[in-house]
């Protein structure tokens, strides 16, 4: 009989433990959650917390705070990749009007479709002018972060959709040339697959990847102005065009590696890196992972060229800050956004970051060949705002697009992909 | 004298019987508001159109019910939870059981086994979801071992669905992908039904043995005519408690494999998940929860019945 209660006791101990590491997990985010707000404290809400982000971030907290020696300045990062935990964290706190000071949000829908629809962002025009803004960022980029004629947030960095990378030794050996329009990327592809060499890495356990891949078809087949009416809702999704996107899409998935849906991106980009796949189409934050953490070489180990049929474009991703109703210290927390905006501001975190800045006129030479060459693309391109990244439509539209990615990916059916979106376009 | 005593312990019965009011009076409230109140408030969201990030509690009527039955992610996400339910209860009861009557007879170093196997059930299914992430991933892990054998299993990566037939958008099956998931999750949480199991066999006495092989039962006859039978109420529990696991299974799927290649390992609340603080459906959202809710309730009310009944009696 006493083993039984000895048995019981240890089960009820086991319940206990379980739950005490659930509650423990969760107090932790309270205690995150709750900043003092006091005057003389900005409170930083993002979700920089990998490797080269943080420091960026933490480079431009120390400058702040040498110019603003009287204000303290409250990191309050939560982890996740992409912000997804810590955009249900703000949508909380905003919607029980506890905002932070100041929050990182994707120019764009993200910040349009959302906060400023919601009405929960203060106008920033006189910043821009006291600043002398206007003319320091491009025009195409203060439209994404302006919504009726009022500016809602500083954008701190671009980010480039459209690079696909490559790796040099694979290329070389396949006697391969960069291909500039989609034959030739076809061409080499099927080269490549010859050679059992798997063409493009695609790690698509997030559904955004693949997304991120049909977004450029898109911007490829339309052009960056009918890409944008797409998304205004002025061209349907069973245009032909957009069909034929979905056709290219799906023939580019013929050249995937096959065990994409246990991959994230970074597991995908290794696959490039070691050359058991020649290419990637990934955001140009991959340059911090190949550079940093695995230790290539731009230019010499692995290259990069444009989307093919989106030379001259640029697929922004641009984080921004803006200034939420209801905080009790403004006068700080727009002392933050201008040190934000400066070009010091700006050089202190992007090197760091490996962004480059959102201003036309830093210091390029503080930047790696890759930042150099995409400050300049930058300076001359049309912009097209990311949809996978949530710039182009809103966060409903943008989930309902991925899920109907994530089935297009397996099934291929172009007809009930159109579908789809068409049906969620009434969200965008 | 004596009709005074008992006139006193009346009393003293009623004032207790206040004081024990009075302790669960807070706990009622609060449970009360807080579980009982917000189910209420789920329910009011779901039947309205608060399907963006601005507040619009207008009456829906039943139209987020009826897109999500028209949803291909939300049939498949119940499939999924079908298949794994039934193969996850099935598992872990047997092995369970199985376990269990092994470290029963009396087996030296008893203690250890049964530890070993209790174990898992110590840590987080987040852990458990990366740790079984890696073994079982298709180009590292398991297949590591499993090539020399010429055989390398997709694991939770396989689109395909075992009986699969069309039936409304989806195809209808058991998706390879969630049995690789089903197989974390047993491992998991065997240990939990093994001593349960293991506490009922304790709990049957030596004697209900004795007469059966007195009356000349073999032991495998004893284990199917008395033991199991004995068994009933823990394999009861069981059930309940592992259905109302899997039923609301989060964690271990988020950490393990996400929503897969065409949502073959997709759940109800990983779908709410995303479309709540990921789309901003927050009516869509709540919609899953009280059909969560619902499901998780087919389990748990005839169990609260017969337990009231048992009361009663």
């Amino acid at each position: 009989m006493k083993k039984i209660y000895g048995l019981m006791a240890l089960l009820a101990l086991m319940l206990v433990v379980a739950a005490c590491s659930n509650s423990g997990e969760k107090s932790d985010g309270d205690k995150k959650d709750k900043g003092g707000q006091a005057s003389g404290q900005v409170e930083i809400f993002s979700w920089w917390t990998g490797a080269g982000e943080e420091d960026g971030l933490l480079a431009l907290i120390d400058l702040f705070e040498d110019e603003h020696p009287d204000i303290s300045v409250e990191n309050a990062a939560v982890a996740g990749g992409a912000g997804t935990n810590a955009k249900a964290v703000l949508a909380t706190r905003m919607q029980g009007n506890d905002p932070p000071s100041t929050f990182q949000v994707h120019g764009g829908e993200e910040l349009n479709k959302s906060w400023v629809a919601a009405d929960k962002m203060e106008p920033l025009n006189d910043l821009y002018e006291e600043n002398d803004w206007m003319d320091k960022f491009p025009e195409d980029l203060i439209d994404l972060v302006s919504d009726d004629g009022n500016i809602y947030s500083v954008p701190v960095n671009i980010h480039r959709g459209n690079p696909i990378f490559y790796n040099k030794k694979v290329f070389e050996d396949n006697g391969i040339d960069v291909p500039t329009t989609m034959d030739e990327f076809f061409a080499a592809a099927d080269k490549l697959q010859e050679a059992g060499i798997t063409p493009l890495a695609l790690g698509d356990k997030e559904s955004w990847t693949a997304t991120q891949i049909f977004e450029n078809v898109l911007a490829a087949e339309l052009g960056v102005d009918d890409y944008n009416k797409l998304f205004a809702g002025d061209i349907a999704f069973d245009d032909e065009r957009v069909v034929k996107a979905a056709e290219t899409f799906g023939k580019m998935l013929d050249y995937i590696n096959e065990d994409h849906a246990s991959r994230n991106w970074q597991d995908s980009a290794q696959l490039v890196a070691s050359g058991d796949a020649a290419m990637i189409n990934m955001g140009d934050w991959a340059v911090g992972y190949f550079v940093n953490d695995l230790d290539l070489e731009t230019n010499v180990d692995y290259g990069y060229f444009t989307f093919p049929g989106t030379e001259g474009d640029f697929g922004v991703i641009t984080d921004t800050f803006g200034l939420p109703k209801g905080v009790d210290n403004v006068d700080d927390v727009k002392k933050f956004l201008t040190v934000l905006g400066s070009v010091e501001g700006q050089d202190a975190f992007n090197p760091l970051k490996g962004s480059i800045p959102a201003r036309v006129d830093a210091d390029p030479s503080k930047y790696n060949d890759y930042g150099k060459d995409t400050i300049e693309d930058f300076k001359e391109s049309r912009l097209y705002p990311s949809l996978a990244h949530g710039s182009a439509a809103s966060e409903g539209f943008l989930t309902k697009a991925n899920q109907a990615v994530n089935i297009f990916v397996t099934q291929r059916n172009v007809d009930n992909f159109i579908q789809a979106l068409q049906n969620a376009a009434p969200d965008m | 004298m004596a009709k005074e005593i008992q006139i006193k312990n009346k009393k003293k019965i009623s004032r207790d019987h206040w004081t024990a009011i009075a302790f669960l009076i807070p706990s009622f409230i609060l449970i009360l508001v807080f579980v009982y109140g917000f189910i209420g408030w789920t329910g009011y969201v779901s039947l309205s159109n608060y399907n963006t990030i601005v507040p619009d509690f207008s009456f829906a009527g039943l139209k987020n019910y009826l897109y999500l039955f028209k949803d291909f992610r939300f049939q498949a996400d119940l499939r999924n939870t079908l298949f794994f339910t039934v193969l996850f209860i099935a598992l872990v009861i047997v092995l369970g059981l199985g376990l269990s009557i092994l470290i029963d007879q009396k087996l030296k170093g008893e203690s250890i086994f049964r530890n070993i196997f209790l174990f898992p059930m110590a840590l987080s299914f987040i852990v458990t979801g990366v740790v079984w992430q890696w073994l079982l991933n298709p180009s590292t892990g398991f297949n590591h071992f499993l090539k020399f054998f010429g055989i390398t299993p997709k694991w939770y990566t396989d689109t395909n669905i075992i009986g699969g037939f069309q039936w409304g958008s989806i195809e209808f099956g058991l998706p390879v992908a969630i049995i690789a998931v089903v197989i974390a999750a047993v491992w998991q949480m065997t240990g939990f039904s093994l001593a349960m199991y293991l506490a009922g066999l304790r709990g049957i006495d030596e004697s209900m043995r004795e007469a059966a092989r007195m009356d000349g039962a073999s032991e495998f006859q004893i284990y199917r005519k008395i033991i199991l039978p004995m068994l009933m109420p823990i394999t009861m529990s069981v059930v309940i408690i592992m259905a109302h696991i899997s039923l609301k299974i989060f964690d271990l799927i988020y950490a393990m494999t996400g929503s897969g290649a065409n949502f073959v390992t997709d759940v109800p609340g990983v779908y709410m998940f995303e479309t709540t603080f990921r789309g901003n459906y927050y009516a869509n959202g709540a919609a899953i929860a009280i059909i969560m809710l619902l499901l998780v309730a087919v389990f748990i009310v005839p169990y609260l019945w017969s337990s009231r009944k048992g009361d009663n009696s």
